[in-house]
């Protein structure tokens, strides 16, 4: 009977170890932050282009996290997205003029939304809308402006040339 | 305990019989009609050459499987008809002791024989222990209790799978080859158990083997089956009376007679001259 | 026999095979509750598939980490992001190579330990005794195995893909120099939990799979020393492929 008692700890610690590994798992490794469950607020803002932005990302003042993205959506009458931030309640003092801009943390990292605070002397408060946004900025579109005003520059550099020219001899 | 009449309260004269049974495997028929009555409160022996469906025969007594055709009652039941539920109630009282113990390997010999205790019944574990070793006891290896089945020799595990058969009281004893691979001695200790727990318990034996002297010591009466038919019955010393040159050569142990001792082959002179000429 | 033939016979006894396995398994789940009455043998079987296999499933998981540590690294330099090793390590551990790997694993040592021990007491009689005694040994040995490998696998799988992120941060950050706040916070940006619960959802399934078939293979041996043989060569063969199959059937259905 001895022997089944070394079994049924030996299998008990076996468990144990196994429910430590996956919460392990479960907290440390996916970007679950428990602190959030607790007291926090709403905020709603609409973008036309929201880029690589995932749920779960984080909303950072400043480069601190101070919520998540609960919540994408997609609005067919406004045709425009719509990101849900929660936000802890620590932070409940930005102004509500403030602006969210979509970022992108490293050359591959994941898109964040980051909040640049306004002036205003009235606050946020649970619901509101961010009325000041940033989109995110894609790669192709970056790359066709600039290609764009390129182009637009040689134009006019051509057409000045063309225009500060004397007048030239008419062909046969 | 045989009882003789047809008094309406005396319990049925065989605990066991089989009528018309035919039994086959794939294409090749095992039992051929087979007819067998066992009379209650015997040692009742089957014998005959190997492979004739004698385990078969213990497997249809046990419910394992079910005949083509025929009838096997056991106490008075079809066991063919028999649902689960009831048919695992019927074994209750049974015991069956295998060939080569059939012990559980990774519990020891106390738990081995508590084993049907503990799976069928609630019993206080002072009961249990009482049981155990008084069966132990009858076996005479109560003193064995705590080893391992695989520190027994053959002819101790044997014992203690008997004393597991028995520790239900059985009405039945089922030995498949009890003696087989055994050594003098043990022989001689299992020819014993058989009998006594026979006569001392109350129950009816069945011993399916070919060893014809050890059996023919303590059986009350024997049947040799051959072809899947019973060819011969009746007590050993009938048997050993027997006119049939095929019972005779079983009972004697003769290397040659119905029997052929040699696999059919051609013509020997033939077939050796086949050699020389070569070609 | 020619070629088709033998080809249509090996279907038909696929087929055989699969049907004989699901009405076993099928009478396996119609006795599950009765587990419950015998937690101990339960308990015996946890031990005997999962605290046993312990050893070989650490081991490989630490190796595997480290390998992908040094494998992702230099992968990952060619391009210039070595900070995304955590990423990439983690997603492809928790995802795929963590339950596979593990159930691989888990059909090799469990699996065949389940096979050889209902395969020899097949072999022995015991499982003829046990019917005869009226104990069903369905219920008494092969539903306590499968159960027992059942809870064993998702744990062995969540402890195989925590000690490979241990091996690869052993490398990434011990070796190469990572910065390991970086390390795991780049990790824990680009994991979901849903991809932690994929992982574990593979864990449980390839459990069911490799324990059903390792305890039908036993149940279903022929009774001599080459039959349990042949029992446990089946068992790894066809856990290894179903697992397999599992897990693209699996990650198509998740994705």
């Amino acid at each position: 009977m001895r022997q089944s008692r070394a079994i049924d700890v030996s299998t008990g610690l076996f468990v144990l170890l196994g429910l430590v590994a996956i919460v392990f798992l479960v907290t440390q490794i996916s970007n679950r932050e428990f602190s959030l469950t607790e007291t926090s607020y709403r905020l709603k803002a609409q973008f036309e282009n929201i880029g690589g932005l995932k749920t779960g990302a984080p909303v950072k003042m400043a480069g601190v996290t101070i919520g998540r993205v609960e919540a994408i959506d997609y609005d067919m009458q406004l045709l425009k997205a719509i990101v849900t931030l929660r936000i802890d309640e620590r932070y409940g003092e930005i102004p509500n003029d403030s602006d969210a801009s979509i970022f992108t943390a490293g050359l591959l990292g994941g898109q964040y939304i980051g909040i640049s605070p306004g002036g205003s002397e009235e606050y946020f408060k649970d619901g509101d809308q961010v009325a000041f946004v940033q989109d995110a900025i894609v790669l192709e579109n970056l790359i066709s402006k600039y290609l764009f005003s390129q182009a637009e520059k040689e134009s006019a550099a051509k057409a000045e040339a063309a225009a500060s020219q004397p007048a030239s001899t008419p062909q046969e | 305990m045989s009882a003789g009449g047809d008094a309406p309260d005396s319990l049925p004269v065989n605990i066991a019989a089989l009528h018309g049974v035919h039994y086959a495997v794939d294409d090749k028929v095992v039992l051929d009609g087979l007819d067998l009555e066992i009379r209650r409160g015997d040692v009742t022996a089957i014998m005959g050459p190997s492979g004739t469906g004698k385990t078969t025969l213990l497997r249809l007594i046990t419910g394992q499987i079910q005949a083509d055709a025929g009838q096997v009652v056991v106490d008075g039941v079809n066991v063919a008809t028999l649902n689960r539920r009831d048919l695992y109630a019927l074994r209750r009282r049974m015991g069956m002791l295998f060939q080569n113990g059939a012990l559980l390997t990774d519990i020891d010999v106390f738990e081995n024989v508590a084993f049907p205790l503990r799976e069928h019944a609630r019993l206080p574990e002072p009961l249990v222990r009482t049981l155990v070793l008084t069966k132990l006891h009858a076996v005479g290896l109560r003193g064995a209790a705590q080893l391992m089945p695989r520190q027994l020799s053959g002819g101790m595990a044997r014992r203690v799978a008997l004393a597991r058969a028995i520790v239900m009281d059985p009405d039945i004893l089922i030995y498949d080859e009890p003696f087989a691979g055994l050594d003098p001695i043990s022989m001689g200790v299992v020819m014993r158990l058989i009998r006594s727990l026979n006569d001392a318990l109350g129950i009816s034996s069945i011993v399916v083997t070919h060893d014809v002297q050890e059996i023919s010591q303590i059986a009350d009466v024997s049947y040799i089956l051959s072809e899947g038919k019973v060819m011969a019955s009746g007590s050993p010393a009938e048997l050993r009376e027997h006119p049939s040159p095929l019972v005779h050569q079983f009972m004697e142990g003769l290397a040659d007679g119905p029997v052929p001792f040699h696999y059919p082959a051609p013509d020997y002179r033939q077939q050796l001259l086949l050699q020389r000429e070569g070609a | 026999m020619s070629l088709p033939r033998e080809l249509a016979s090996g279907l038909v006894d696929f087929l055989a095979n699969a049907g004989a396995m699901s009405r076993f398994f099928l009478r396996v789940l119609v006795i599950s509750p009765s587990g419950l009455l015998r937690p101990r043998l339960i308990v015996e079987q946890v031990y005997n598939t999962g605290a046993l296999s312990l050893v070989i499933i650490m081991t490989s998981g630490l190796f595997v980490g480290m390998v992908m540590g040094l494998q992702g690294h230099d992968l990952l330099a060619r391009i210039g992001s070595e900070e995304s090793l955590g990423i990439g390590a983690a997603l492809t551990l928790l995802k795929e190579l963590g339950p596979v790997v593990t159930a691989l694993l888990f059909a090799g040592r469990a699996g065949t330990a389940l096979a050889s021990e209902i395969g020899l007491m097949r072999a022995t009689d015991q499982l003829s005794a046990m019917e005869i005694m009226a104990v069903d040994p369905m219920k008494r040995v092969v539903l306590p195995r499968f159960l027992g490998g059942v809870i064993a696998m998702p744990l062995l799988t969540a402890i195989f893909v925590a000690i490979s992120l241990y091996g690869v941060q052993l490398i990434g950050v011990q070796y190469f120099g990572i910065d390991q706040g970086q390390f795991w916070s780049e990790m824990r940006s680009a994991v979901e939990i849903e991809d932690v619960r994929e992982g574990l959802i593979k864990g449980f399934v390839f459990g069911v799979a490799c324990s059903l078939i390792a305890v039908y293979e036993g149940y279903h041996a022929d009774p001599t020393a080459e039959g349990v043989g042949r029992a446990t060569t089946r068992t790894v063969v066809i856990s290894a492929v179903s697992t397999l199959v599992l897990d693209y059937i699996v990650t198509a259905i998740l994705l």
